[in-house]
């Protein structure tokens, strides 16, 4: 497999030189590959939020480089726009970022600035609406008009339509419902698989990334302490709780049966694995039948 | 970052300047933006220096703060003192092509100098030393009297107060729109004036409607406390006039004695 | 009678008198609250719960029905203060709650509001301020505070009024685990040891099963309440109105259904493994 995106010893200082000197990151190296789904937590704080931005160019490193297939996206510092039609970013609560008068017309903002136009741009801005489950009478009202949930996804499918190689999304189910939750998340799985491109996913929620996502990468005070398969992480229950995070309460009780002697594996991650687990073992005791 | 800014920020402590009546802070400040542009020689300029810096000095903020709001204004002095280096009237010292010095240019430059550096470090004293409520409420209490006038006091310092309170957290969030709108492919950096001011559009719509969403949420987070205007309102710090108070007017009022004496008996040096 | 009465409310946001069949945020709502109770209401956004939670302090007045705090109608405007004084209500945004720059400043306003002495007020903030473990931060500007300690500062704003109740809506929706963490057991803190009432408006499930009492909403009207196992061994009803269980409780229903005997549903962690252990031996 071919890396898409990598970080090669990566490093943030905000206010360099000055007393107020922090360093948000500090030292990152990884490779990220192409079609991966990579969850990213961390406390609120340990530089997950620098990072994403030094990924598009947001941000310019204080040192290290970011490759993107190979190229370091600050190689030519003038052409930084087009790392970010390549890289796209959805920030937390995005819906606060639609502006234009129409759905529509909000979506077209990041292809048109590309410099799509005519049947490019149409295709675009309505491929993007229905990934993100947007109804096609939705597009021709104002973007004020929708309820919290639709603004997410018009926000979502605006920086989608750019068609990016890789998608970023800073908590995309922040402040939803779990039915809102549930079906956003389902939308962005959706999206990978028939898009075929890299995610990476920022939350909090480790009940969501256990379920999505193919790698974890783990930052605690400004480092990247673990860059994992999902299960292989969530197995290391101990020291994710060590720097405040925690592992999906069903990962949790299996973890601790298996501690207790029960014939159970590692790194179970959802109700369904562990009714399988259980049930078989239940059958093998002949409890159940 | 923009909230690094420490001009007209609030420092807390219990200094002596703290802990002085936030009225009489505003009326001396008043009164000593007149003085500071009144002082005409060397004598007077030293007397309200030495004001100045007293002030400072007792006002328990360490003196990085106060360094950190004059590096904000360098470029403004170093010019303006420039300027008036150059343009002086009378004899020249020292000429060179269309440069030339005088005494009177130099002792303009020095003037203008201090007055703008005293000016700074009187008002980061005031706003390093008086909360935005205790501020407010000075300013409220000092036009109580327009209110028989009907002129809307409370309404304004409330105002005043909340806008206060509020610009901090706006600032972030066009900082925050800023960022999304790049990730979009916004372009501020380049092009003409007429395409730099199009390419705010993305910032100033999001902006106001979250402005005019957190203005209604606002009221009503004050009606739920209560909030009723201004009738009947306490005010959890009291403010009166005490001896230090006092104490502070006498000083102000020798130094304004001082000012006017040397302006009488001496020479203007400018 | 119960302190807070809620009787056949009906609630819309539209002119109901004009158009009929204007949609109802809220449609035939009856509930009480108790004295001393901490109660949970569940339910998706746009179920009507806000718009409850509106009405226990009369920000909102019922289109019909009848909502009594501690026996006054909350429809009688003599009465609005009164009530507010009784009854706090917490918004979800913390940074929009806060209206002074200076931490103790903000939590004063209350009392200022209503007139109290300036002595009386400075103990009510510093009381306010301890009660949720602010103290400290008591000269800070608000918006340096991390969300959880805002929304902490939020609350004390309302405890200096000094109501009986305390209603919030939402007030971890946009928090990060440690601050939805701090102000859950800042609430359980107040419930338990100053045995004030809590109505706590939530989306989330590992919240309202520290409840004493939880209600759950669907399209405006009340769809089962009751205590916390009461109301989450019902997995199949959550399920069909896609309302979230706890995984403890789903795993359980599960091994149920598939002919394990379960005794009662398990809400938490330890509660499941003993559980599990028991069924396993």
């Amino acid at each position: 497999m071919s890396a898409v995106l990598e970080l090669k010893n990566l490093g943030y200082t905000y206010g360099k030189g000055t007393p107020f000197e922090k360093r948000a990151v500090d030292g990152v190296s990884l490779s990220i590959n192409k079609g991966e789904l990579v969850g990213i937590i961390g406390h609120t704080g340990s530089g997950k939020s620098t990072l994403v931005q030094m990924l598009n160019g947001l941000i310019r490193p204080t040192d290290g480089q970011v490759l993107l297939e190979g190229t370091d996206i600050w190689e030519k510092p003038k052409e930084i726009r087009k790392i970010r039609f390549r890289v796209g970013m959805v920030f937390q609560y995005p819906e606060y970022q639609l502006f234009e008068e129409t759905v529509y017309k909000d979506i077209a903002f990041g292809p048109t600035n590309m410099g799509k136009t005519g049947d490019e741009l149409d295709f675009a801005v309505r491929s993007a609406a229905s990934f993100t489950g947007l109804k096609p009478e939705l597009l021709d009202k104002s973007p004020f008009d929708l309820s919290g949930g639709e603004k997410r996804r018009a926000a979502i499918a605006g920086v989608i339509a750019m068609d990016p190689d890789v998608l970023v999304l800073d908590e995309p189910t922040a402040g939803l419902d779990p039915m809102g939750r549930e079906l956003l998340l389902s939308q962005i799985i959706q999206y990978h698989k028939q898009r075929k491109n890299t995610v990476l996913l920022v939350s909090h929620s480790m009940e969501d990334i256990a379920r999505v996502a193919d790698r974890i990468m783990v930052m605690s005070r400004s480092r990247l302490v673990m860059f994992e398969e999902t299960k292989e992480v969530f197995s290391h229950g101990a020291e994710l709780e060590q720097i405040g995070l925690r592992v999906p309460e069903i990962t949790k009780i299996m973890q601790e049966l298996k501690n207790r002697g029960f014939d159970i594996p590692d790194g179970i991650l959802t109700v369904d694995e562990a009714f399988a687990v259980l049930s078989r073992l239940l059958k093998k005791e002949g409890k159940i039948w | 970052m923009v909230r690094d800014v420490a001009f007209g920020q609030y420092f807390p402590a219990k200094s002596l300047i703290h802990r002085l009546d936030p009225r009489a802070k505003l009326v001396m400040f008043t009164a000593y933006i007149v003085i500071i542009f009144c002082t005409f020689n060397f004598a007077s300029l030293a007397v309200t220096t030495a004001f100045t810096v007293l002030f400072v000095a007792l006002s328990g903020v360490p003196f990085k703060f106060y360094f950190k709001s004059l590096k904000v204004i360098i470029l403004i002095v170093l010019i303006t003192s420039l300027l008036n280096l150059f343009y002086g009237s009378g004899e020249p010292i020292w000429q060179w092509w269309i440069f030339r010095i005088t005494q009177n240019g130099i002792n303009r430059a020095i003037f203008v100098t201090l007055r703008i550096v005293c000016l700074i470090l009187a008002s980061s004293c005031l706003t390093f030393t008086t909360s935005p409520t205790e501020m407010t409420d000075a300013i409220e209490r000092l036009m109580k009297p327009l209110k028989i006038l009907h002129f809307p006091v409370h309404e304004i310092a409330m105002m005043m107060s909340l806008a206060l309170r509020f610009v901090p957290t706006l600032l972030e969030e066009t900082d925050k729109i800023m960022q999304a709108q790049k990730a979009r492919g916004s372009d501020f950096e380049s092009g003409g004036i007429t395409k730099r001011v199009r390419a705010l559009t993305p910032i100033l719509v999001p902006l106001f409607v979250s402005a005019f969403r957190r203005a209604y949420e606002i009221a009503t987070a004050m009606e739920c406390r209560c909030y009723n205007g201004g009738d009947g309102r306490t005010r959890m710090k009291s403010i009166h006039l005490s001896a230090r108070d006092c104490i502070s007017f006498a000083v102000l009022g020798l130094v304004i004695t001082g000012v006017i004496l040397c302006n009488i008996f001496l020479e203007p040096a400018i | 009678m119960s302190f807070i009465t809620l009787k056949d409310v009906v609630f819309s946001y539209d002119d109901i008198e004009s158009n009929p069949n204007a949609p109802r945020a809220v449609d035939g709502v009856s509930m009480s609250v108790e004295k001393g109770e901490f109660v949970a209401v569940i339910g998706h956004n746009g179920c009507g719960k806000s718009t409850i939670a509106k009405h226990l302090n009369a920000m909102l007045l019922p289109d019909s029905g009848k909502v009594f705090v501690d026996s006054d109608d909350t429809s009688d405007e003599n009465k609005t203060f009164d009530i507010r004084k009784k009854v706090g209500l917490v918004l979800q945004n913390p940074d929009n709650q806060l209206v002074a720059s200076i931490v103790e400043e903000d939590v004063a306003f209350g009392p200022e509001n209503l007139g109290v002495e300036p002595e009386e007020i400075r103990k009510r903030v510093d009381s306010a301020l301890k009660a949720v473990g602010m103290y400290e931060y008591r000269e800070h500007a608000p918006f340096k505070l991390s969300g959880g300690q805002k929304q902490r500062v939020a609350i004390a704003g309302i405890l200096a009024i000094q109501p009986e109740c305390i209603v919030l809506d939402e007030p971890t929706a946009m928090l990060d685990p440690s601050g939805r963490s701090e102000v859950m057991s800042t609430l359980l803190k107040l419930n338990r040891e100053k045995k004030m009432t809590v109505v706590l408006i939530t989306h989330y499930m590992d919240e309202a099963v520290l409840a004493d009492r939880v209600i759950v909403m669907d399209g405006g009207r009340v769809l089962t309440e009751g205590t916390p196992e009461e109301v989450f061994s019902q997995v199949e009803l959550l399920k069909k109105h896609r309302l979230d269980v706890p995984q403890s409780a789903e795993l359980m229903y599960r091994l149920r259904g598939a002919g394990v005997e379960v005794s009662s549903i398990p809400l938490n962690v330890a509660d499941c493994i003993s559980a599990l252990e028991e069924v396993l031996r």
